[in-house]
């Protein structure tokens, strides 16, 4: 094995930022290849025929996709650094609670910046935000004293959702409802890890005002 | 054999979902104690082991809950994993694969599936032609391997195989045939119906059938 390591990703997309921030954490070197979504290249259409997506992981040639099944595979791959527990019970509540991120809180907090925080989209988005604020249990990060798969999956909430809030003229994550979760976003952005894959957050202002913003 | 009253698992003999933690217990010869839930009316226990989706399966091991069936079908293979069969693979590169393949059931295939008895007319044909790509997709995967990872029945095959419960209800309210236009997936599914495990863990096609033209008020 040569342990050449290429990622397939978007600016600053973050889903492709889960990818980085996993690497990051276990100190694993790779190159960054940009792709093009207007015009996908054919590497892209040969390794992720199924979805067309990025981001996708290239390791010895090997691809692997859909985000959330690369963080999994690169903690597979590389054994330093754990991002799940050791323990199957501890697994399992772990792939729980981003799946959940995955599945419902980032899909209800994009329909309250796309709807530009229509009141019904704003309470089922605090609905899940609200069972995430309960799984910190105090903690710093939903792994503990360090981060976990949880973390990674809710990268999102950590920086794109504040971009996102200021480019329509938003607020859905209140600090008078969620400190912890707060503090967390925080805490996060503020790891090396995190920090060294963060996109500017000007530009990504500028990017969602185009995306979202009131025409 | 272990578990016991150890084990509970709260399900719908109906549900696809509830289908494939029945099969990987019994590929494992797990003993548990089945409990139907009656869904309009959920049981305590099932809303307190299950507040955050109050959705079935769930497993109860040992008094903790563990719930949604791709991660129940993962705890199955990682606490009893001195019991054969691996449900995963070792290699992480397949593990990655096997994992993308159960993902890709859950997000395509379900959804898929329900619009072809849900739309009518040009919808339903659209419907139909999306769904029959979705399993072409699948025989691609599968190509010449017996399962869809590789030559042992796993996690891959335990996300996708109780979908086939579907395929008469499909066929008959979409007018086609799935085993036709997927001849490779239909040698799939028959080599993986010929496991006890799967074959009396799934639900009754025909019974589904009668539930979705009930839910339809037909």
């Amino acid at each position: 094995m040569t342990n050449e390591v290429t990622l397939h990703s978007f600016l600053g997309s973050p889903f492709s930022c889960r990818v980085k921030i996993a690497l990051n954490l276990k100190g694993i070197k790779y190159e960054v290849i940009e792709e093009n979504l207007s015009e996908k290249g054919p590497e892209l259409l040969k390794y992720n025929p199924v979805y067309k997506k990025i981001p996708v992981l290239v390791h010895d040639g090997n691809p692997v996709s859909e985000s959330l099944v690369i963080v999994e595979y690169v903690n597979d791959a590389w054994g330093q650094v754990p991002l799940l527990p050791q323990d199957a019970y501890g697994k399992a509540q772990v792939r729980f609670w981003a799946k959940f991120v995955d599945d419902k809180c980032i899909p209800a907090l994009l329909k309250v910046v796309r709807s530009h925080g229509e009141e019904q989209a704003v309470a089922e988005a605090h609905e899940q935000l609200q069972f995430l604020e309960n799984e910190l249990k105090g903690n710093k990060f939903f792994g503990g004293d360090n981060i976990n798969l949880v973390d990674i999956a809710a990268s999102y909430i950590s920086f794109w959702l504040g971009a996102a809030e200021e480019a329509v003229g938003i607020k859905v994550l209140n600090k008078d409802k969620f400190p912890k979760l707060t503090e967390w976003c925080d805490n996060y952005i503020n790891c090396q890890a995190v920090k060294d894959c963060l996109p500017t957050r000007d530009a990504t202002i500028g990017i969602y005002k185009m995306r979202f913003g009131k025409t | 054999m272990e578990g016991g009253s150890d084990v509970i698992l709260l399900d719908l003999w109906i549900s696809v979902f509830g289908a494939r933690v029945r099969i990987a217990l019994a590929e494992k010869g797990v003993r548990y104690e089945y409990r139907e839930e009656n869904l309009p009316n959920k049981s305590p226990l099932l809303l307190q082991m299950n507040p955050v989706h109050k959705k079935i399966p769930v497993l109860i091991h040992k008094g903790k809950p563990i719930c949604e069936s791709n991660i129940i079908v993962q705890y199955i293979d990682e606490a009893w994993h001195d019991n054969s069969p691996s449900l995963l693979p070792s290699d992480p590169y397949l593990r990655a694969q096997a994992r993308f393949w159960a993902d890709f059931v859950d997000k395509k295939i379900y959804e898929g599936g329900k619009k072809i008895w849900t739309t009518k007319g040009e919808d339903q044909q659209v419907a139909k032609k999306e769904f029959i790509d979705l399993l072409k997709m699948v025989e691609g995967e599968l190509g010449e391997k017996p399962y869809l990872i590789g030559e042992s029945f796993g996690f891959a095959d335990i996300a996708l195989i109780p979908f086939t419960a579907w395929f008469y209800t499909l066929n008959t309210i979409g007018n086609m045939s799935i085993e036709k236009e997927c001849p490779k997936l239909a040698a799939w599914v028959k080599r993986c119906m010929e496991r006890e495990t799967v074959s009396k863990n799934l639900p009754d096609p025909h019974k589904f059938y009668e539930f979705v033209m009930k839910m339809q008020g037909q």
